[in-house]
């Protein structure tokens, strides 16, 4: 294909407009963050004097009991329901692209009401269940209910994800001598690693990401995450607002999910599968 | 090296409808047995059932003296080359190649993989391209992996499912003759299924053509040709088709829209209790125009005068088109013919394949001279060839078995010094 030159302008400057557009929010949190407490409410965007003092309060001040103890459980559920949300979506996905049985349809049909059920309806039954069953303030108490969230969208876009993969392939390695799981595992799994990786990181966003959940079944700093955490900073007086402390966090919780989709950026390519059949 | 029997195989699916029914077929060791059919047919599934990939409703499936009905396809020992070659995406060609003979865990040295993986290699010509991904070939190359692969281990037998439907014409060509050659110089029993008749008859030792799930004829392509048992065999054999034109039997003649004429006395006592009403096939290669057959050969074939509608001149062959007017009775099975044939019936005419020097244009009245020796003759009802020679059929399947094995003999004595060490 010819590059033409106006073209390329246009398309260079569409895409600095959307850039602007979608990184203004994260440049002004990460401003906000480096204004120190008097220069808060400074009127610009920029801050005066570049100020590190809402991440040491944050890691070594006054909200450190607050925020690492928050930082730790939120990486350790969130990984954890992740985990386990792949390798279940993975196994019923690939059962409900792959083979035909009664309720199948029922079993997409019920992910898809789950994630669909409003979560603030489901917060006080659940505060009460798991008040009585001792899972109140727990690992697995949040782990549980994040399931909910994660499993549903997961087994939808792997199941879309395995249908994209030739049937034929698997019966190909099954007349080459492989078993049921040999073909599953040497040639599905690397297939569908894409998939996989993709659906990861989307349950581990929504994992990440939740409020409602974190400050409703937690009490104490033995579960709570990091986005309910931010919800108790307090500032130095009544009257002041944390907004740099906050801001501050939300950097740092920013970070893993970053490095993560850096980090699989290149296992997620899309055509993986190109040249296995004749297109 | 194996020997695969199909005794009354039928698959019926969840709605009852049978897509194989009742197909018996013996291919020996060694043998080269195409399974052709219209769209629909039950070829495929047929090859799919002999390699494992779907259950066998009813009837017997044995390789080498074994029922295999419900073993696992990974223990029948066969390899198969799918019609999208099914190529894994995410190894390069060798790991391709290499992948059946990984997963007979312990029975292959690393050493021993790679030797095999470079002889199929160096006999499909993809020695260059060994440590490519799938992705960056082109289909000729891709379809080569995919035979590498089914070659690279000992398999029983070999399955084509119309492995050269995706390639272009010329391709397609090329890779049918390379098939072939390299069918003969391994021996492998092989089974192919295609719904092309052209590489049904080139590659063939013997062809099953089927039709909506029936075994109609099992024989060799020369048989298949000269002696059918049907209207659909005939029709479906040879290109261009065969003409089928309607004819009345009367007065120990056959009456046709294009003129009358008389098969010898041997083939006439065929129809004796048949209707009067029947379908003279004739070939289109069989016709000649009248004026430029010798004068001592014109006394002794047939005539057939008739307008001609279209011609289309191909270098080495005249095609001539006739139409006629066909009675209902007789239109009705030919249309039928037609459906089973995949094809749309249009308008009944008759082509005929003349000499590239005959002088016919559009619109000429001419005269078609053929050996009424050559014309079959079928009952418009059942279908069936009231001039089939059986004692014929025999030879031809005697001497196509000769044949067949002298080639392999031969194809084997050169192989071995080629391939070198097959075990």
């Amino acid at each position: 294909m010819k590059a033409n030159p106006k073209k390329t302008i246009l398309w260079v400057i569409v895409g600095l407009l959307i850039a602007v557009y979608a990184l203004f929010p994260i440049v002004w949190i990460v401003s906000l963050s480096m204004k120190s407490a008097s220069d808060i409410a400074n009127r610009h965007f920029w801050p005066t004097n570049i100020s590190w003092e809402n991440y040491q309060l944050i890691f070594t001040g006054d909200a450190h009991d607050l925020f690492i103890p928050a930082l730790i459980n939120s990486i350790g559920i969130c990984l954890i329901s992740t985990l386990v949300a792949v390798v279940l979506a993975t196994l019923t996905a690939y059962a409900v692209a792959r083979l035909d049985f009664p309720g199948k349809s029922l079993i997409l049909t019920m992910a898809l009401g789950v994630s669909i059920f409003p979560v603030i309806s489901l917060v006080t039954p659940l505060f009460n269940v798991w008040s009585k069953i001792g899972l109140y303030d727990t690992w697995l108490g949040l782990i549980i209910p994040y399931l909910s969230l994660t499993l549903p969208i997961s087994i939808w876009t792997l199941a879309a994800f395995f249908r994209q993969i030739p049937w034929e392939l698997e019966q190909a390695a099954q007349v080459d001598g492989a078993t049921p799981f040999q073909a599953f595992r040497k040639v599905i799994v690397p297939l569908a690693s894409p998939g996989v990786f993709t659906t990861a990181i989307i349950a581990f966003f929504i994992a990440w990401n939740d409020f409602l959940y974190g400050i409703s079944l937690t009490s104490t700093s033995a579960a709570r995450p990091v986005p309910a955490a931010l919800s108790f900073f307090t500032g130095a007086s009544q009257f002041e607002e944390p907004a740099g402390a906050i801001a501050a966090a939300a950097i740092v919780v920013t970070i893993p999910v970053i490095i993560i989709v850096l980090l699989f950026q290149r296992q997620i390519v899309s055509g993986l599968t190109s040249g296995a059949v004749k297109g | 090296m194996s020997e695969i029997v199909l005794e009354h195989i039928v698959k019926k699916y969840g709605d009852g409808f049978p897509a194989v029914n009742d197909v018996s077929l013996t291919i020996a060791d060694g043998e080269f047995v195409i399974l052709v059919g219209p769209s629909g047919s039950g070829k495929s599934t047929l090859l799919r059932m002999i390699v494992g990939l779907e259950d066998i409703s009813d009837g017997s499936l044995s390789i080498d003296g074994k029922r295999v009905n419900d073993v696992a396809p990974r223990e029948r020992g066969l390899s198969m080359v799918f019609q999208n070659y099914a190529l894994y995406p995410h190894l390069t060609v060798y790991e391709n190649i290499a992948f059946p003979l990984r997963l007979a865990k312990g029975q292959f040295s690393d050493q021993e993989i790679d030797r095999r993986v470079n002889q199929a290699a160096q006999m499909l010509e993809l020695g260059e391209h060994l440590q490519r991904k799938p992705a960056n070939l082109s289909g000729g190359q891709r379809q080569r992996v995919a035979m590498g692969r089914a070659i690279v281990r000992d398999a029983k037998a070999f399955l084509f499912d119309e492995p050269l439907s995706n390639l272009d014409a010329k391709l397609r060509g090329q890779m049918r003759t390379e098939i072939s050659r390299m069918q003969r110089t391994l021996g492998t029993t092989t089974v192919y299924v295609t719904h092309d008749q052209t590489e049904a008859m080139t590659l063939g030792d013997k062809v099953a053509v089927l039709k909506r799930g029936v075994l109609q004829q099992y024989a060799s392509p020369k048989e298949l040709y000269d002696e059918p048992v049907n209207l659909f065999v005939a029709g479906f054999i040879g290109s261009p088709p065969m003409n089928f034109l309607p004819v009345q039997n009367r007065d120990g003649a056959l009456h046709s829209p294009f003129g009358s004429f008389s098969l010898p006395e041997g083939r006439a006592r065929a129809f004796d209790g048949a209707p009067e009403l029947l379908i003279a096939g004739i070939r289109p290669e069989h016709f000649r125009d009248w004026e430029l057959v010798e004068p001592e050969d014109q006394a002794r074939g047939a005539e057939f005068t008739a307008k001609v509608d279209v011609t289309e001149w191909l270098g080495h062959e005249l095609y001539v088109y006739l139409p006629f007017e066909a009675d209902a009775e007789v239109r009705e099975a030919l249309e039928e013919l037609d459906r089973d044939l995949d094809g749309e019936s249009l308008r009944t005419q008759i082509v005929a394949a003349l000499e590239p020097g005959s002088l016919v244009r559009e619109g000429d009245d001419m005269s078609l001279w053929f050996d009424p020796a050559n014309v079959m003759v079928f009952d418009p009802k059942t279908g069936d060839n009231l001039t089939r020679d059986p004692a014929n059929a025999r030879r031809l399947a005697e001497r196509s078995e000769q044949m067949r094995q002298r080639a392999l003999e031969r194809a084997q004595a050169e192989g071995a010094s080629v391939v070198g060490g097959k075990e």
